[in-house]
């Protein structure tokens, strides 16, 4: 990779330690895939889980911010993805007191390190969208594939080391999203039919990431009817992400890099035809049981908009199994002030925040709790937890509360 | 196929790591360390997956694809801590997340082939994977 006169400096330990092994990882990733510099970013995103960094880490983390020699604090403003946990809500979860010493001891490090703690994997509706052509080094795939579609932003997947080190050297490789080359759509759909619900919206997104099928794929998409809000876009894109790693997708006529086909693609791409039998048939390839042990609406966590549809869902209901509504530490406190979490809780339900279920230890918590049968409405929370010893069902946000009153799926 | 003159010399286009010697556990599936594994067991765990219940540990895994999130970024390094990791990794294509937790625990990584390299490699062979010549050769 060409270096800059500062990025030689970096690399030669001149602003010390952290700086310089931040620099030497990235040039490691950056000469794996052949990009020729670095590009200046504005924004980075951790995904830093205590069930993903371990003991070792955590206490990589702690060297990092004990080091005293040079600069050890990020550069750029640098937040966090979910946490491990809901610190208030730990002991319903049947988490341990290791696994909170473990969170803590990270967030003190990350505190350390000049990392703001918002713990959220919806950053693009609580603490500021990135912008189109703005290039940034973000974590947590659904994420990236909504800033890169919707928001017509510039991040590959930047795991946890990585995005730490954009964050403390201000700049990360150019390869991949960051080249407009790459943004080029490889993959031709044409939608037959357009999702209602959220559900709906995340199946049809795990179905196109599975014909996707890699993370350089780029599906461009004809077809969706209307214009989709944040929510349903949200959970497409995680889904995608999930399902197929995807990090980018067109929609014509309403991402801002589409405005027409030919904006993003060339003439004579084969189209794939989905329509509405696809991705339902997606969702009943998860229905194995009727029974249900746990309603969980997460991943990604929820926006104010869900909660005041969930609320609305529970108002005057008496839940029989165990509901749990994630959501970001920006949207709790309006949670609380406009009534939806009283509302939900009343029910029998919990309303927790700064955390997403499959990153807090899910299969802990299924073996603490005795969660199996698992119902929500993200496709992508379904794809995950297979993996965890769940059996997951994906099911509309009715449906999930009806089962959740009920004990059954219907 | 490859750019070499032996059958068995697979080239890569994306490479790191160290060499290193072991049996090739292959399957035409992808990978993701938070959706496929159980880590602290060693083994495939997602049902779907066509490894499943099988053990990585001391494997080098030929596989298509890098899946699913950003997790395996961390959980490589916390593997390979608790020495239940695989050897190393072959993919057809691989995403940046892997890629980025293969330097960050230090994982030999080759990436990219001319040819499927799922198929071209039977399971179970005797492979020595050597990033510094971005090879991996079958043995026997």
């Amino acid at each position: 990779m060409k270096l800059n006169d500062e990025e030689q400096d970096i690399l030669a330990g001149k602003a010390g330690p952290v700086p310089q092994e931040a620099l030497k990882h990235q040039i490691q990733v950056g000469d794996f895939f052949g990009a020729a510099d670095f590009v200046p970013v504005t924004q980075a995103h951790i995904m830093a889980d205590t069930e993903s960094l371990g003991e070792a880490g955590v206490k990589w983390l702690e060297s990092l911010a004990s080091t005293r020699e040079g600069r050890r604090r990020v550069r750029i403003p640098t937040i966090t993805d979910p946490r491990g946990t809901d610190f208030a809500k730990a002991a319903f979860l049947g988490q341990t007191k290791a696994m909170l010493t473990l969170e803590e001891r990270a967030i003190a490090a990350f505190v350390k390190l000049g990392v703001m703690m918002t713990d959220t994997c919806i950053n693009y509706q609580t603490v500021q969208p990135a912008t189109r052509n703005e290039h940034v080094a973000y974590g947590d795939t659904g994420v990236v594939i909504y800033s890169n579609s919707v928001c017509g932003a510039r991040s590959n997947f930047e795991g946890g080391p990585s995005a730490l080190a954009a964050g403390i050297t201000g700049r990360t490789p150019r390869y991949g999203y960051h080249l407009p080359a790459q943004r080029r759509a490889t993959v031709r759909v044409r939608v037959d039919a357009t999702p209602k619900s959220l559900n709906e919206w995340g199946a049809l997104g795990g179905v196109i990431g599975r014909l996707a099928g890699n993370y350089w794929a780029v599906p461009v998409i004809e077809g969706i009817e209307g214009a989709p809000g944040s929510d349903q876009l949200k959970h497409f894109g995680a889904a995608m992400a999930s399902f197929g790693s995807t990090a980018l997708f067109h929609l014509v006529g309403l991402t801002p890099e589409a405005s027409r086909y030919s904006d993003v693609a060339d003439d004579g791409m084969p189209a794939h035809r989905i329509g509405r039998a696809d991705f339902e048939a997606l969702q009943q390839s998860y229905r194995k049981e009727d029974k249900i042990d746990v309603v969980v609406f997460s991943a990604p966590q929820l926006s104010l908009l869900e909660l005041r549809d969930l609320a609305g869902l529970c108002e005057g209901r008496r839940l029989t199994v165990p509901l749990l509504a994630i959501t970001s530490p920006q949207i709790k406190p309006d949670c609380d002030r406009m009534g939806y979490t009283r509302a939900i809780e009343e029910a029998g339900g919990s309303v927790l925040s700064g955390m997403c279920f499959y990153q807090s230890y899910a299969r802990e918590i299924s073996e603490a709790k005795g969660w199996k049968r698992l119902a929500t409405n993200s496709a992508k929370l379904v794809n995950i937890l297979g993996g965890y010893g769940y059996v997951p069902m994906l099911a509309s946000m009715e449906a999930c509360v009806d089962a959740a009153q009920n004990g059954r799926l219907a | 196929m490859n750019a070499t003159s032996s059958p068995k010399i697979f080239v890569a286009r994306h490479a790191m790591g160290r060499t290193v010697r072991g049996p090739a556990m292959v399957a035409d599936d992808g990978f993701s360390a938070r959706y496929d594994l159980d880590r602290i067991a060693g083994v495939f765990s997602r049902p779907a997956h066509k490894l499943a219940g099988r053990s990585y540990v001391g494997q080098v895994l030929v596989l298509d694809t890098a899946k699913g999130g950003v997790a395996s970024a961390w959980m490589l390094h916390e593997m390979a801590a608790r020495g239940v990791i695989p050897l190393a990794i072959v993919f057809n294509t691989v995403n940046p997340i892997l890629a980025q937790g293969a330097a960050f625990g230090d994982l030999p990584m080759l990436a990219g082939f001319e040819v499927d390299i799922t198929a071209a490699i039977a399971d179970g062979a005797q492979v020595e994977v050597n990033p510094g010549a971005r090879t991996v050769t079958v043995l026997g």
